[in-house]
């Protein structure tokens, strides 16, 4: 299957990119109502993946794209099985209703255009995720998932709160993102494979690999930082100070699930080991418990659902950990289920906050008559989530008791524990704002429009139906995706009614009981763990800025130690390491070069060797600066004439240019750094410095003797002069050598001449209105080591 | 500087200079020269007229920001190697074209659009550095 010669997925996943360049033209044009256009990208590409689906149930696998840099193993490779399919299909299928919701929800919003811009941005980068079969490629497209869901946070820029939670978000999942690079590194060396469908057959390797303890850490590294895992869930929470669609999308349905992804992924080679099976339900089953805790206690809508999000991405974790096989089934529809039921909840939550104008839980109630409809997927979306029939979430939660069943009893009351609060919160979620007495609030709320409601009932709705139809869905579409998780073939075999009467039952009722029950005395509950965390009263949020602030102080101190911003300081560094790395090696390793013979010169070479000599002497005798700089030229333009002398006509015309140019410069910065014009150092100062000029000059003369003491290889010389006639047409050898044998370097060089001017125009300007304002200098930048010594030189 | 005798000769020299720069970075793959050199020559050229005539004068003259010349140069040499890529040999591998004009041979070559982008890049960086330490009014 291809389109323009280019596999079809990979247009798929580059299409979103593409629908980002165009849609704030098209918002501008067509108002809010660009979103049904826009929203036809990922629609396609979740029609697309459906045709996927049938050859994916019955085991197929299909690898796309083309190679990249094959020498290194990076290829632009896609690879569709069980797995990515049905997670592509989330994140499009999902996506095409964020984006209607969009732009519903951002209805007039001066920034639409660009907002629905990184959403889809976002898209792409999170379809490359889940289907990337290049190590690499998912480590890109990993990365980009964090960058967009950095500006996707700090949409609102112009909110304190949103840039931190954006730039923590980014720390967060940046950081581990580089942890994930690691390991895909040592997996690749490991593995000798840089594909993962290559990598998933290679059986035991990674396992038995002496790099798999290191490979673990750094894996795990980017799956919990992503997954917001303790103890480095805090960031998940705070990104709710993104706008709700992208708290639907992102931050609950699909980005979030990206560490997840990477587990299951991996689980076929790295899972079924000790380490493994423990780490995993460890981390799992604490996260979620501490996140359905932290949950009761909040009372913003969205708050509550991050924190179950949390608990639910700890309870998917601890899932595939666990290692069963009914509990990686349990995992796979779990996090099928999540996705529809909790983006419904997110985007249900947006719409009472856009109608009612506030989400506190307590400032809402008696919506049901306003917001009927907003109401009913409220209550489809929280009955699934609570895992009550005839919703998809209940055969997730048969499912999920069968494997903890096995699994061990502490795993199970773990589970069991969360899924009792999470139903609570779920029921407080989706009953508190529209039961009881209609309250007064902040805008007089009814139902939004149908880009509003659209999104949120169509989730609730499939997340019944898919449970209806679990004949359908569980074979076509879960089974393939829990055998891709656990690598051997699954024929997705699961009942809406129970199959028999056994302990998963027992504990689904023993969960709504108790969930009910909690659901009941939640105000009871939430001032209890209120209590509990203030007392506590540190946390991992409150350890990030602790964090950063050490660090920023850390690099504060290095950098006015390593910077003093004095001159002078810089100079003697530099040139006593270049004078000691010239000499220690030498008199240390004895490669001292033996003493050359008297050379014949004729009389002219001598003539202008002591030139050369008249032009130093010259130099240390001046009585001003200016006088001295001007007689280095001397000696600058000897040593020119002696590449003239022995046949060097291109680099001594070279020399006598840049000889030139640095009188020219150098007189230039002279006068720019407002020096005196006579050389008025004390005593004390010129004898150290005497010292490293000699030792730097000695280095110096000593390396080139013995360089041209060594035998000269003469292969490549030969090579040019052989033939820069015959192939590059050109009688200038050096010519030749620089644009064409050797161009590519030219263009490195003249790249960094370019920067470099760029850097030194930028330095330039910086002192040109550095001065005037030095309390404006902030500690340690490079303002304070451009101006400082200008200051001190001008004081003096 | 501002001596009459400088003044006056000034503008001269720096259009023979810059005459002259042009004819070494042309001849430059067959004598000694090339865009290096010929870019040294022309900075030097824009220097003495800056020394003599002022800062304003140079940045009129040459009509756009030195930096946008060096840009421009840098670009230049990056495309002048994508035409390999078109008849699928590896970047940067050299052109050559001999078309005859009024009876004269005249080679040219990718080779040459490089090298003359390296003379850009070098007038480019050097002249904005120079002139920017000329300038000394907005201190």
């Amino acid at each position: 299957m291809a389109l323009f010669g280019v596999d079809d997925t990979v247009v798929a996943v580059l299409a979103p990119f593409a629908a980002a360049l165009f849609a704030p033209a098209v918002v501008r044009k067509l108002k809010h109502n660009a979103a049904w256009v826009l929203a036809v990208v990922p629609a396609i590409i979740f029609l697309h993946l459906c045709r996927y689906v049938g050859a994916v149930s019955s085991g197929e696998t299909f690898t796309e794209g083309f190679s990249w840099v094959p020498a290194y193993g990076v290829n632009f490779t896609f690879y569709l099985d069980g797995l990515s399919v049905l997670f592509a299909m989330i994140i499009s299928g999902i996506g095409t209703l964020i984006i209607l919701y969009a732009g519903g929800y951002m209805k007039g919003h001066a920034q639409q255009g660009r907002f629905i811009s990184f959403l889809l941005l976002f898209m792409g980068s999170m379809l490359g995720v889940v289907t990337a079969n290049n190590l690499i490629t998912l480590f890109i497209f990993w990365e980009l998932t964090s960058i967009t869901s950095f500006l996707l946070i700090g949409f609102d820029h112009l909110r304190v709160a949103s840039r931190r939670a954006a730039m923590q978000a980014l720390v967060v999942t940046g950081g581990g993102g580089l942890a994930l690079l690691a390991g895909v590194l040592m997996i690749i060396s490991a593995s000798g494979q840089s594909e993962l469908s290559d990598v998933l057959t290679t059986g035991d390797t990674l396992r038995n690999s002496a790099l798999y303890a290191p490979i673990l850490i750094m894996i795990l590294g980017g799956a919990f930082t992503k997954s917001a895992q303790f103890p480095f869930h805090f960031w998940l929470p705070n990104a709710m100070e993104a706008p709700t669609p992208v708290s639907a999308f992102l931050h609950s349905a699909t980005m979030v699930k990206a560490g997840v992804y990477l587990l299951m992924r991996l689980n076929p080679v790295m899972g079924d080991t000790m380490a493994w099976e423990i780490i995993l339900p460890l981390f799992g089953g604490f996260t979620l418990i501490m996140g359905t805790v932290l949950a009761l206690r909040q009372t913003d809508l969205k708050l509550m659902l991050a924190y179950t999000t949390v608990a639910s991405l700890g309870l998917l974790v601890m899932l595939t950990g666990a290692g069963t096989e009914a509990a990686l089934e349990g995992a796979a529809i779990y996090l099928f289920a999540h996705a529809l039921f909790k983006g419904s909840l997110f985007m249900m939550a947006g719409c009472i906050d856009h109608e009612a104008g506030t989400r506190d839980v307590t400032k809402l109630g008696g919506l049901r008559k306003a917001m009927p409809i907003t109401f009913a997927a409220a209550v489809l979306a929280a009955l699934s989530m609570s895992g009550l029939p005839p919703f998809i979430g209940f055969v997730a939660k048969e499912v999920l008791y069968d494997g903890t069943w096995d699994a061990g009893l502490i795993i199970t009351l773990v589970a069991l524990v969360g899924n009792v609060l999470m139903m609570a919160t779920a029921l407080g979620v989706a009953f508190k704002p529209f039961l009881g007495e209609p309250v007064e609030t902040p805008k007089h709320a009814h139902e939004g429009p149908v880009l509003l409601w659209l999104g949120p009932l169509t989730l609730a709705v499939l997340g019944l139906l898919a449970a209806l139809a679990v004949g359908w869905t569980g074979p076509a579409l879960l089974g393939p995706m829990a055998g891709a998780i656990s690598g051997e073939p699954n024929h997705g075999d699961f009942h809406l009614i129970p199959a028999h009467i056994g302990a998963p039952l027992f504990l689904s009722l023993v969960t709504m009981a108790l969930g009910a029950a909690v659901y009941f005395r939640l105000e009871y509950a939430r001032e209890k763990v209120d209590r509990l965390i203030t007392a506590i009263g540190w946390g991992p949020d409150r350890g990030f800025d602790q964090l950063i602030t050490l660090i920023v102080k850390i690099a504060g101190k290095v950098t006015t130690y390593a910077q003093p911003g004095r001159m002078q300081t810089y100079m003697s560094t530099v040139f006593i390491i270049v004078a000691a790395g010239l000499l220690i090696p030498m008199f240390g390793f004895g490669e001292l070069p033996s003493l050359p013979g008297m050379p014949g010169f004729t009389f002219y070479e001598w003539l202008v060797l002591s030139l050369v000599v008249i032009g130093i002497v010259a130099v240390l005798a001046a009585r001003t600066r200016l006088i001295a700089i001007v007689s280095l030229g001397i000696q600058g333009f000897a040593v020119a004439v002696i590449y003239m002398l022995f046949g060097a006509p291109d680099l001594s015309f070279t020399q006598f240019m840049v000889e030139t140019l640095s009188v020219v410069i150098l007189a230039l910065v002279m006068t720019r750094l407002n020096l005196t014009a006579k050389d008025n150092r004390p005593f004390r100062e010129t004898v150290p410095h005497m010292v490293i000029a000699a030792a730097v000059g000695l280095g110096f003369g000593l390396l080139l003797m013995a360089v041209t003491q060594v035998p000269f290889d003469a292969r490549l010389s030969e090579f040019f002069a052989a033939n820069s006639r015959a192939i590059a047409h050109g009688r200038n050898i050096v010519n030749v050598i620089i644009v064409d044998f050797r161009g590519f370097d030219t263009l490195g060089e003249i790249s960094v001449v370019m920067v470099t001017g760029l850097a030194i125009l930028a330095l330039i300007r910086i002192r040109a209105r550095g001065p005037k304002k030095p309390e404006d200098v902030s500690i340690g930048g490079p303002l304070q080591a451009v101006s400082d010594p200008v200051n001190e030189e001008a004081a003096r | 500087m501002n001596t009459v005798i400088f003044r006056t000769i000034a503008p001269f020299l720096t259009a023979l200079m810059i005459l002259f720069s042009i004819f070494v970075l042309l001849r430059g793959h067959n004598e000694p020269g090339g865009g290096f050199i010929g870019g040294l020559i022309a900075v030097s050229a824009l220097a003495i007229y800056g020394i003599a005539c002022g800062v304003q004068p140079v940045r009129r003259a040459i009509r756009f920001h030195p930096m946008s010349i060096s840009a421009f140069g840098l670009l230049m040499s990056c495309l002048s190697g994508l035409p390999s890529m078109l008849t699928g040999v590896g970047f940067m591998k050299a052109h050559w074209i001999e078309p005859e004009i009024f009876g004269v041979d005249l080679a040219l070559s990718t080779v040459m659009v490089f090298d003359i982008g390296v003379y850009f890049v070098v007038v480019g960086s050097i002249t904005s550095i120079a002139l920017a330490l000329e300038e000394r009014e907005d201190d």
